[in-house]
């Protein structure tokens, strides 16, 4: 299996998650997206020196991995590319930021440092909570959910159709490597000079499949209203849910646990 | 049903590629249109569903083709297009299906009641909830067809419907064109599909059209289709 291939054997991955059966799984889509974006806006609202408070915001999608049986592994393999640039961000921040905030065992630990830590775990958190989404929810489900929250279709119908095509695409870029690999043996990945027309290929042929894309659309009665999957109503317990997630999340904002934790054991 | 009055059209100036092409598909009609590559065949189509527009006139149902009328006139009419994967556009089969029926304002019950129709007339049932990029080329093919007949559409039109399809997949898509009650209008290079499923042809070289007739007549013509560079069918070559 080349590369191209692992990656759209991956993609398609991701919808043999969402199609597994599990209480998260059989919530419905608003539920999980309103929760996703509560749980996404508190952890960004956390200060950048309160790395201890944000700690807590774990519990969620640890008990979501859980609930749901999707390995936690699954998750971070499936990040590995995005990760190290969440992890990235606030990298500079130890110093710009070199005064001493606490310490470690007799180890001064600089403001920088914690706030670039704390950066990092926010990123990590929002990223999985945007997986654990992304995983237990199909994605036409969820352009419906965000259609409901009144997102603007043109977003909507892009983030389906990139959806549907990425496939397509990787699918015309594995050919061409393959094509290129044939006619250039024993070369290791594609030569400087022929990444210029490898993507002005790349672009046409998006442009060419893109505009009977859109004929196919036109002859089927398109006027710039999409019709998404009807979604299932959001129940008793759905609402509960979501309620529930909102609460938790608040409570780990507006109290410290992990202090109130370490209390108990330091004075 | 389909009408062509002395229609020309080129993509740029003084290079026609149609020119001045006149016929007429009756309410039922199972049309076959062939020729080799260049001869037009694909730019007819795109006349007739009103993705181009040239000189002449283009009726659907006795009414001439306009940007006025070409919402409505274009829900008489079903396209398969040749690359599958530009049709289904949607992540799933069953939403493929309600795409066009839905923006025609057919309500949602009703909607869902052809799409059960449709796939149980087909057989396919089984990928009402599957993802469009889970399923295989030639469940794709059928699966193209289907969100078409939905539309429930007077006339449809298909290009290359059997192109890279394996021989089973192929003999399925053959049987099911042959059972459609709507006028059809098929190009193909495979003329062996093209006997088996449409009862006239047309032939177009260089944007005319060459020969019109029954299709037996026609594909059995050796040197009318040697002429045109084009081969009889294989099963009629041995």
């Amino acid at each position: 299996m080349n590369k191209m291939e692992k990656a759209l054997y991956e993609l398609t991955e991701m919808d043999d998650l969402a199609a597994r059966s599990s209480p998260i799984h059989g919530l419905c889509p608003m539920a999980k997206l309103l929760s996703t974006i509560a749980y996404i806006a508190v952890v960004v609202s956390f200060h950048k020196y309160e790395l201890s408070a944000l700690v807590p915001m774990l519990l969620w999608p640890v008990l979501l991995f859980q609930l749901s049986g999707i390995p936690v592994r699954t998750c971070f393999y499936k990040l590995r590319i995005v990760l190290p640039l969440v992890m990235a961000v606030g990298l500079f921040n130890p110093f710009f930021d070199r005064a001493p905030m606490l310490a470690l065992g007799g180890v001064a630990v600089s403001g920088g440092v914690v706030s670039m830590l704390t950066l990092m775990l926010k990123g990590v958190l929002c990223l999985m909570a945007s997986f654990l989404l992304m995983a237990t929810t199909p994605i036409d489900h969820l352009c419906a959910a965000l259609r409901r929250l009144h997102v603007p279709g043109m977003l909507v119908t892009l983030l389906l159709l990139t959806y549907r095509y990425v496939g397509v695409m990787t699918e015309e870029l594995a050919v061409m490597t393959e094509a290129y690999h044939l006619r250039a043996p024993g070369q290791k990945g594609i030569h400087v000079s022929a990444w210029g027309s490898f993507l002005g290929q790349l672009l046409l042929r998006s442009m060419d499949r893109a505009e009977e894309l859109y004929n196919s659309m036109q002859l089927r009665g398109y006027h710039e209203h999409f019709h998404y999957a009807d979604i299932k109503p959001c129940t008793p317990r759905d609402a509960v849910y979501t309620l529930c997630c909102i609460a938790l999340f608040l409570l780990l904002r507006l109290v410290d646990a992990a202090s109130l934790l370490g209390g108990l054991f330091v004075r | 049903m389909i009408e062509l009055k002395n229609v020309s059209f080129s993509y740029e100036k003084d290079r026609p590629v149609i020119r001045d092409l006149s016929f007429r598909i009756a309410e039922g009609e199972s049309v076959g249109l062939i020729g080799a590559n260049g001869a037009g065949k694909s730019t007819v189509m795109k006349l007739i569903l009103g993705l181009c527009s040239g000189e002449g006139q283009v009726l659907i149902d006795g009414e001439q083709l306009s940007k006025a009328n070409l919402y409505r006139l274009r829900g008489k009419l079903g396209f398969v297009l040749q690359n599958s994967d530009n049709q289904m556009f949607m992540p799933t089969v069953y939403e493929d299906m309600i795409f066009g029926p839905l923006n025609y304002g057919v309500t949602r019950e009703e909607t869902d009641r052809r799409v059960d129709a449709v796939l149980d007339r087909l057989g396919l049932q089984e990928l009402k909830h599957r993802h469009n990029h889970r399923i295989s080329g030639g469940e794709k093919r059928m699966a193209a067809i289907a969100t078409i007949l939905a539309m429930e559409p007077q006339a449809i039109l298909m290009d290359e419907p059997s192109s890279a399809l394996d021989p089973y997949n192929r003999r399925l898509v053959i049987n099911v064109i042959r059972e459609l009650p709507q006028t059809r209008l098929i190009t193909s290079h495979d003329l062996d599909m093209i006997l088996d499923t449409c009862s006239r042809v047309i032939l177009l070289d260089g944007g005319r059209i060459a020969a019109d007739g029954p299709a037996e007549e026609i594909l059995r013509d050796r040197a009318l289709l040697e002429a045109h560079r084009m081969e009889l069918p294989l099963s009629l070559s041995r």
